[in-house]
């Protein structure tokens, strides 16, 4: 490379600032990222001021219009203890959606993390540590998320670090195989030979190459996060009620699904256009990153 | 390839091990104990004591964790939190349905998927390979409760087609389940063809623009023949670790769906052992799950050693 080419491709060099907003720019480019960024965009908005709008009190009840078809008062119909469904609807993806969007950050921060610097570590400490990773890998999925409810209760707060933990653990295996890919480039073997501490190549070397794959990581997660916490809550270990979430009415309507089956269908689609535009974005950020998601490494 | 066998079983075992490790120290660490659990939670002083020596809770944990492991390792759990039942006997049942649930799963899904894999991926792009990624899509992100709920709604209630749920008690036999666990069947075949499918399609795309492939069309052989004879062999090797990845979650208590069908599986015990706090079971079901977990997943890595020469010998070349 000539000199000045160097210098053009200095000068033109992005912040990183600018330049996920150019990914951003990118990504609602195409169809599959537009759509995603909508649903995010219209669930993130509602769940910011539907205690605004909302028609009813959540926890208000009325005998007397128990199970009641959609009317002009009640658009989406009332549920089995006489409590307005649009409202619910309105007011259930808050829980979801405030545990998720802390957990996931922490998530990505622990496991990235530990996963680089495994990656860069080698030797001993990183054979120890991924036959654990091995270990807590094979416990099966939302059983450890279940026992951790029940023994410390259904807070926000344990919800948040027990996702944060568990999601945590295949983020170090991924994090830990994106360092191995840039780990023996030219710059880190410069950096080391340059003296820097472990620390400083981490940080300056290995973390920022790193970020694509886990910002696509981190987005793919996040969309298994909440379909975990609707689920748990759906299980009955999730959100105590009265608060409505979406996966807890799904499961209490159901047993009413043949008298009144509008008491399923706002939250199930409130719950189903969330998760799918999590993971319509991610789908579309990983193309534009150009990060091949499907092709694990065999073995 | 003996050497790496070995590597590869050890390993295997360790796994198996820490998790015992873990699985013990976190019930440890965890408040409360089997005593606390049937003796409510205030229960104190000589009564707790004394149901604490009866069970033997008294003891050092690392004798506790020998003897457990050790009964463990010879597939017999002790009993249950209430000191009537014996476990081993009850998860027996219980593994049993799991399998028949996931027998069935896996014979109609797996071919389904590879077949729709193949199909998406020769067609990339296109039509077929659109629509079907699509559905793929819908059926990984929509929750299984939602998918199970709508299959109950519009063929169970509407149409009438299809038992809403299974009554069939635990210990019936297997071929009582038919047809109550059809619906259950279909939710799981949902998800794990579109698990498999997208896997299967990039290894066909993958493989159909390798330079064999390409060799072969410029050689002028038949396109239907590239595709059985040079493509399809190699593109369908990276399938075996995601069946297995299948396998184990199928045997490994689909929680949800057992629980929305009330199928009387691996999941549905599992969460009745955690409601009811009952640690023994709980212990011995993770136990069991996570063994069968490392298991499957050794045999997929076997067999993918035996079917493709190559990655035996790359692997012996890098280890």
């Amino acid at each position: 490379m000539t000199d000045a080419a160097t210098e053009s491709a200095d000068t033109a060099r992005p912040t990183a600032l600018g330049r996920w907003m150019q990914v951003l720019r990118d990504l609602v480019r195409r169809p599959s990222g537009a759509i995603g960024v909508f649903l995010v965009t219209i669930h993130v908005i509602v769940a910011f001021i539907s205690p605004w709008i909302v028609p009813y009190d959540f926890k208000s009840m009325d005998s007397g219009i128990i199970l009641a078809a959609p009317t002009a008062e009640h658009w989406l119909g009332t549920d089995a203890l006489g409590r307005d469904v649009l409202t619910r609807v309105l007011l259930g993806g808050r829980e979801a959606l405030w545990v998720c969007f802390l957990a996931i950050p922490l998530t990505m921060i622990w496991g990235g993390l530990a996963g680089v610097y495994l990656g860069l570590r080698g030797g001993w400490v990183d054979e120890v540590a991924m036959r654990l990773v091995d270990a807590f890998l094979s416990l099966p999925g939302i059983l450890p998320l279940m026992v951790f409810v029940v023994v410390f209760g259904a807070g926000n707060e344990v919800l948040i670090f027990t996702l944060a933990f568990f999601f945590g653990i295949p983020v170090i295996r991924v994090a830990r195989g994106a360092t191995h890919d840039v780990v023996a480039r030219d710059y880190v073997l410069a950096a080391r030979a340059r003296g820097h501490s472990r620390g400083s190549i981490m940080r300056r070397e290995l973390l920022p190459n790193t970020l694509d794959v886990m910002m696509v990581e981190g987005a793919m997660r996040l969309s298994w996060m909440l379909l975990t916490f609707s689920s748990l809550s759906f299980l009955g270990f999730g959100v105590t009620p009265p608060t409505p979430d979406w996966g807890q009415m799904i499961s209490e309507a159901r047993v009413y699904m043949s008298l009144a089956p509008w008491g399923v269908l706002g939250p199930m689609i409130a719950l189903s256009t969330l998760i799918i535009g999590v993971n319509l974005t991610a789908d579309a950020l990983a193309k534009t990153l150009g990060i091949d998601r499907t092709r694990k490494a065999v073995v | 390839m003996i050497n790496l066998l070995l590597r590869r079983l050890a390993l295997g075992v360790v796994t198996v091990w820490l998790v015992s490790v873990i699985i013990f120290a976190g019930m440890e660490v965890l408040p409360g104990d089997a005593c606390t659990v049937v003796l409510e939670r205030d229960a104190q002083g000589e009564v707790l004591e004394n149901c604490r020596k009866n069970l033997g809770l008294d003891r050092p944990p690392l004798e506790r964790y020998l003897s457990w492991a050790a009964g463990a390792a010879r597939g017999d759990f002790g009993l249950s939190a209430d000191g009537q039942t014996k476990i081993s006997t009850e998860v027996a049942l219980r593994v049993k349905n799991s399998i028949l649930l996931a027998a069935g799963a896996l014979s109609v899904g797996v071919p389904l998927a590879i077949l729709l894999g193949v199909i998406a991926g020769l067609a990339r792009d296109r039509f077929p390979d659109i629509f079907v990624s699509t559905a793929a899509i819908l059926a990984m992100t929509i929750p299984e409760f939602v998918a199970a709920t709508i299959l109950v709604l519009v063929f169970s209630i509407w149409l009438g087609w299809l038992p809403a749920v299974v009554l069939t008690p635990a210990d019936a036999p297997a071929l009582e389940f038919w047809p109550e666990f059809i619906p259950a069947v279909i939710v799981l075949v949902m998800v794990m063809v579109a698990h498999i499918m997208r896997m299967v399609r990039s290894s066909v795309i993958e493989v159909m623009a390798s330079e064999y492939v390409q060799m072969a069309t410029l050689k002028g052989v038949p396109y239907w023949r590239i595709v059985f004879r040079h493509a399809l062999p190699n593109a369908l090797l990276p399938a075996i670790n995601v069946v297995a990845l299948t396998v184990a979650w199928l045997l490994g208590g689909v929680v949800v769906v057992e629980v929305v069908f009330n199928y009387p599986g691996i999941g549905r015990m599992t969460i009745d052992a955690i409601s009811d706090r009952d640690l023994p079971i709980i212990q011995a079901l993770v136990m069991l799950i996570a063994a069968t977990y490392v298991l499957v997943n050794l045999v997929a890595d076997l067999a993918s050693m035996m079917l493709n020469p190559r990655l035996r010998t790359m692997k012996m070349r890098s280890k």
